[in-house]
């Protein structure tokens, strides 16, 4: 059979509608899904310095490698790539080195900020100090950096490569642990309001499966080996994967559906978590829900228990960047 | 009924399994052979990605690429 789109190439993606489409006509299918989502949301405006969390994973490489292409064409839109470096040692170096190979090929700046320098632990000495489940504190202290270096760095907006698998998860862990106030900081446009102490994080892949994005990054030259965090066997967000899959091949379009409701809702959801303002951490002046923001507490634990639990590691406890 | 024999690298588990299907089998069929949910996978043969329902060859080899995102 060829491509459903008229040409006479083989295909090599079905589509969840069930319409097949050749390489050239998927790769024209996603940016133009890619683009309408950025439209359709107001994600980006005519004139924007744009910074995009690359993490060197497919997912964050496809919305760099669009957002670049987007940036050719409306020169008053800047890019920028921001890696965290989060000390995961045999993952993230790895795919640190591909986000540093595709920006010097596409000559885009690559600013890149380490857990290490900046907080005086790498995650995996974290982890040896603190019993806590490690996407929690690491996610803490990766949206707090990547928030803090955004403004440091004058961008307008930062995007991230989160996809509709990884919204679909996000909603259902909330509703599961009855976090639904989390909830409504999800959608397209993360967070409950525009406050000036957010850089507005922005998520372009939105509507795009991992699959389509999976498909999109092969054909581009973008798929890499793959590569886990070793953390992420141990998470809720794995369990919840699993079964959403699960559902999709027994009932396809169900994560559809989960999204085009929680669309429906989220303007709701939204109005009614708006009432608390946003403060000030009374330690580092960045925003936070609370008066000591969860890196700061997260830190200030560090520095209590490096001392009780590896006094011969005290010097450690010197290092910690409060 | 005749058998085919294909090469398969599971990218995911790094891990290389040579499996014998029945003639005229189709990627679906090697999937649920290796219990693989195929929401969860790319399949490419070559350096070319091929549906659910492609036939395979004798001496096809055949690369499952996960989808799922590494953290």
């Amino acid at each position: 059979m060829n491509c459903l789109n008229c040409c006479s190439e083989k295909p090599v993606i079905a589509l969840y509608s069930g319409e097949k489409l050749c390489k050239a006509h998927f790769t024209g299918y996603f940016e133009a899904k890619v683009f309408k989502t950025i439209s359709q949301f107001g994600l980006i405006e005519k004139e924007e310095s744009l910074g995009v969390a690359l993490s060197g994973g497919k997912d964050s490489l496809t919305v760099l490698h669009i957002l670049n292409k987007l940036s050719k064409q409306n020169p008053k839109i800047k890019i920028n790539a921001i890696a965290i470096d989060e000390g995961i040692h045999g993952y993230r170096d790895k795919t640190l080195e591909k986000a540093r190979d595709f920006c010097n090929k596409n000559n885009i700046n690559l600013h890149v900020f380490s857990y290490k320098e900046e907080f005086g632990l790498a995650l995996d000495e974290m982890l040896k100090i603190l019993d806590v489940k490690p996407c929690s504190i690491c996610g803490v202290f990766r949206r707090y950096l990547l928030n803090k270096k955004s403004k440091e760095l004058k961008l307008t907006k930062l995007a991230t490569g989160h996809n509709l698998d990884d919204e679909c998860q996000s909603i259902l862990m909330n509703q599961m642990k009855n976090n639904v106030q989390l909830s409504a900081r999800l959608g397209p446009k993360v967070g409950l309001a525009q406050d000036d102490k957010f850089v507005q994080r922005i998520k372009p892949l939105y509507l795009c499966t991992e699959k389509e994005v999976t498909a999109y990054a092969f054909i581009n030259g973008l798929l890499d080996d793959f590569n886990e965090c070793p953390n992420v066997p141990q998470s809720f967000r794995a369990h919840v994967r699993d079964m959403l899959n699960s559902l999709e091949q027994k009932f396809p379009g169900t994560k559809y559906s989960a999204i085009n409701s929680f669309l429906q809702t989220l303007p709701l959801l939204k109005q009614q978590f708006n009432a608390d303002a946003i403060k000030v951490c009374a330690k580092c002046s960045e925003p936070s829900a609370n008066d000591i923001c969860s890196a700061c507490v997260y830190l200030e634990r560090l520095k209590n228990e490096v001392p009780q639990k590896y006094p011969k590691k005290a010097k450690l406890f010197g290092n910690l960047k409060i | 009924m005749g058998k085919i024999k294909v090469s398969v690298f599971i990218d995911r588990e790094s891990r290389n399994a040579k499996l014998e299907l029945a003639n005229d089998s189709i990627v679906s069929d090697l999937l649920k052979e290796l219990k693989i949910n195929p929401v969860t996978v790319i399949v490419s043969r070559g350096n070319e990605l091929i549906l659910e329902d492609e036939t395979l060859n004798d001496k096809d080899e055949i690369r499952i690429l996960s989808v799922i995102s590494g953290g």
